[in-house]
């Protein structure tokens, strides 16, 4: 009977059993941020600890740094107290810092890959739940809380519960116009966003081997959004050819060396799931949400839910049309967006961008739409604007900024105001989590985002490429 | 270091209805702007507190808003509580609140594990039994419940339901070892061995 990769990694990092019976696991990538490590800092200094493995901890600055403005120090004075912080301790305690004006700065999803620090069979660990997103190599990555963040630094290590498989089969072919962010938002919509709690989520078949590693990242992303605390895909050539040549890969024969124990960490063809799904591909549509949670969502050519569709809670339907004040039964194409935003570490990658500016491309933005595109980090900025990508979308009425999470969640100047309607290519349509309460998220993809930033409104992204 | 055992849990409770309660509504983010958990309390929920206040047709008073819940020490809630972002600071405020355990339908993973670090006991029931301690809660709200993490039941005066919590958290709680750091920084030597044995540590 075959192993799954999760098996093989999970084993591969158990120190022992602890005893409570939670597993010890060793964390071979930690990776910080300044919103959820100040207080884990300062717990090490007072109980006088050291951190385990600075070689193995490596820190960016993403959430609240401004992404326009970028002058120290910032206005926001607790934004500036909070990333002065990460300074500090990443100066007391030898970590190594890609601070703001640093050339490898960027949302700590997109670095870690970037920098092939992310690789296959590791455990990662960081405190963001989208850490997920580190699994499409075939790493077992977990977000985690600021307690956690305090027994990483001085241990290198996390007291863990094991988890279930569920395999998520994607066969067949994507329909043009239809991406990896539609993919993983119709897998929630099915499975639901609390579908996954206790699982990791493989992703599987044709559709997934067959996409990039841009594209992996996007599905693996969301897994949490499902409920699942890790999402990840067995690692392959495509997997390999990214790593390869990257600043903190293995170089030379420690690359081949590397790829033979890559490859023989990926699931065994007769692995034993505890759970198997299949989505066939030919059935997708691009989708939006309409609700206020990830997994109320509908295809772009369908109409807005009542709460008698079968299996949906009548309460829970009507709570979210009334926040998104919408109307039930009305179609979800034509909804006016106020707003327009292309980041966060869901979607914010050069294929991104290139495809949502193959839609921009020539046209113009919706005089009542405010629209940006914020990189997911500089290296994608500066690779952007090589191929002119700024040029497309800053001659459509784009602004085009500095590399952060920004308005994915409200914790810099990038925010929405009062109900505003947004197109958004992030990741959580929480009510209030662009940062205005009253504000309203519509999930979609890039390309979808920029259709809509055209249109000045949802419209079928099919309808404007072929 | 040794964490206090956790037991039991007695006190009024706080009914705080609905599935999918994501921590973003919680802790709105911009109260993730400090570098300390301290005062977090004072924003639980604050966005759709001032929204339950400002709506002259609304819900009515939010719970955390309720008086007569002021004091509560165990907060029952629906399914899939604490969905989304990871942030600790909603399990801290909730807990600096006054929040000593939480009786819910499912939790999600990493608030489940945020509150086992912090020493807040998060046990499930059916979603039949939350709504009878949630409705007696509401009908009188200075019924006392208690939540036995040994014993596994959740009691109060004429009713009585099994909780449960796997294994390793409950012996977390009743041992004592539920801050976890000194345990994992224990016997040191078998980590390195681990380290050792991954070939990446040593760049292949």
């Amino acid at each position: 009977m075959g192993t799954t990769l999760l098996q093989k990694v999970w084993d591969l990092h158990s120190v022992r059993a602890l005893p409570t019976g939670q597993t010890q696991l060793f964390i071979g990538l930690h990776l910080i941020h300044e919103v959820t490590t100040p207080q884990a800092f300062d717990t090490l200094r007072a109980r006088g600890w050291t951190v385990a493995r600075p070689d193995r901890t490596f820190a960016t600055v993403d959430h609240i740094v401004p992404t326009s403005q970028r002058t120290r120090p910032f206005l926001d004075v607790l934004a500036e107290d909070m990333i002065a912080s990460l300074e500090r301790n990443c100066r007391d305690f030898g970590v190594r810092l890609a601070g703001l004006d640093d050339e490898r700065q960027g949302i700590v999803h997109v670095i870690g890959p970037e920098l092939g620090l992310t690789q296959p069979g590791m455990t990662i660990a960081c405190g963001d739940s989208h850490t997920s997103t580190h699994g499409a190599f075939g790493a077992v990555a977990f977000g985690i809380g600021t307690s956690q963040v305090r027994d990483v630094l001085a241990s290198q290590c996390l007291a863990m519960e094991p988890l279930k498989v569920r395999r998520i089969r994607v066969t067949g072919t994507l329909p043009p116009g239809v991406y990896a962010k539609d993919v993983v938002l119709t897998i929630i919509q099915r499975l639901g966003v609390a579908g996954g709690v206790g699982y990791a989520y493989e992703y599987a078949g044709e559709v997934i081997e067959r996409m990039s590693m841009d594209e992996r990242m996007t599905i693996c992303n969301m897994s949490i959004e499902g409920g699942a605390r890790v999402g990840y895909v067995n690692p392959d050539q495509t997997t390999f050819d990214y790593i390869k040549g990257r600043p903190f890969a293995p170089a030379g024969e420690a690359f081949d060396r590397a790829c033979a124990w890559w490859r023989s960490l990926a699931s065994d063809p007769d692995a034993v799931y505890d759970d198997d799904v299949e989505i066939r591909a030919e059935e997708l549509t691009p989708v939006v949400t309409w609700g206020v949670n990830p997994g109320q969502s509908i295809g772009v050519a369908e109409v807005v839910p009542s709460g008698r569709e079968p299996g949906t809670d009548p309460a829970a339907v009507r709570d979210a049309l009334e926040y998104m004040q919408l109307q039930p039964g009305r179609p979800i194409a034509g909804l006016k967006v106020d707003v327009a935003f292309i980041g966060s570490c869901t979607n914010s990658r050069l294929s991104d961008l290139r495809e949502a500016a193959r839609v921009v491309k020539g046209r113009r933005v919706a005089p009542h739409v405010k629209a940006l595109v914020v990189p997911g980090s500089a290296s994608v900025k500066e690779a952007a604007e090589r191929e002119g990508l700024d040029e497309i979308f800053r001659s459509a009425g784009f602004e085009w900024r500095a590399a952060g999470c920004s308005m994915c969640l409200g914790m810099n100047p990038d925010k929405l105001s009062g109900d505003q309607v947004c197109a958004a290519s992030s990741n959580r349509n929480f009510k209030g989590r662009q940062g205005s309460p009253t504000g309203r998220t519509l999930l979609m993809s890039p390309a979808m985002v920029a259709a809509a930033a055209v249109a000045g409104q949802v419209t079928d992204v099919r309808e404007m490429v072929n | 270091m040794q964490a206090e055992r956790i037991t039991s849990v007695r006190g009024r409770a706080l009914p705080m209805r609905g599935d999918d309660i994501d921590t973003d509504r919680i802790m709105p983010a911009r109260f993730l702007k400090a570098v300390t958990f301290d005062g977090l309390e004072q924003h639980i929920f604050e966005d759709e507190r001032a929204g339950s206040k400002a709506a002259s047709h609304g819900h009515g008073i939010h719970p955390f808003d309720n008086p007569h819940y002021a004091g509560a020490s165990v907060l029952l809630v629906n399914s899939n509580f604490g969905c989304g972002s990871s942030r600790e600071h909603a399990p801290q405020a909730l807990r600096r609140w006054g929040i000593r355990a939480v009786v819910g339908e499912s939790f999600s993973e990493i608030f489940f594990g945020n509150s086992l670090m912090i020493g807040m006991p998060c046990v499930t029931a059916t979603a039949l039994e939350i709504r009878e301690l949630m409705d007696r809660v509401e009908e009188r709200p200075d019924t006392i419940i208690a939540v036995d993490l040994a014993r596994g039941v959740c009691e109060t005066d004429g009713y009585s339901c099994a909780v449960s919590i796997p294994a390793a958290a409950r012996d977390a709680f009743v041992t004592g070892a539920w801050d976890t750091t000194g345990l994992l920084l224990e016997r040191y030597g078998e980590v390195d061995a681990v380290a050792a044995r991954l070939p990446y540590i040593k760049g292949f």
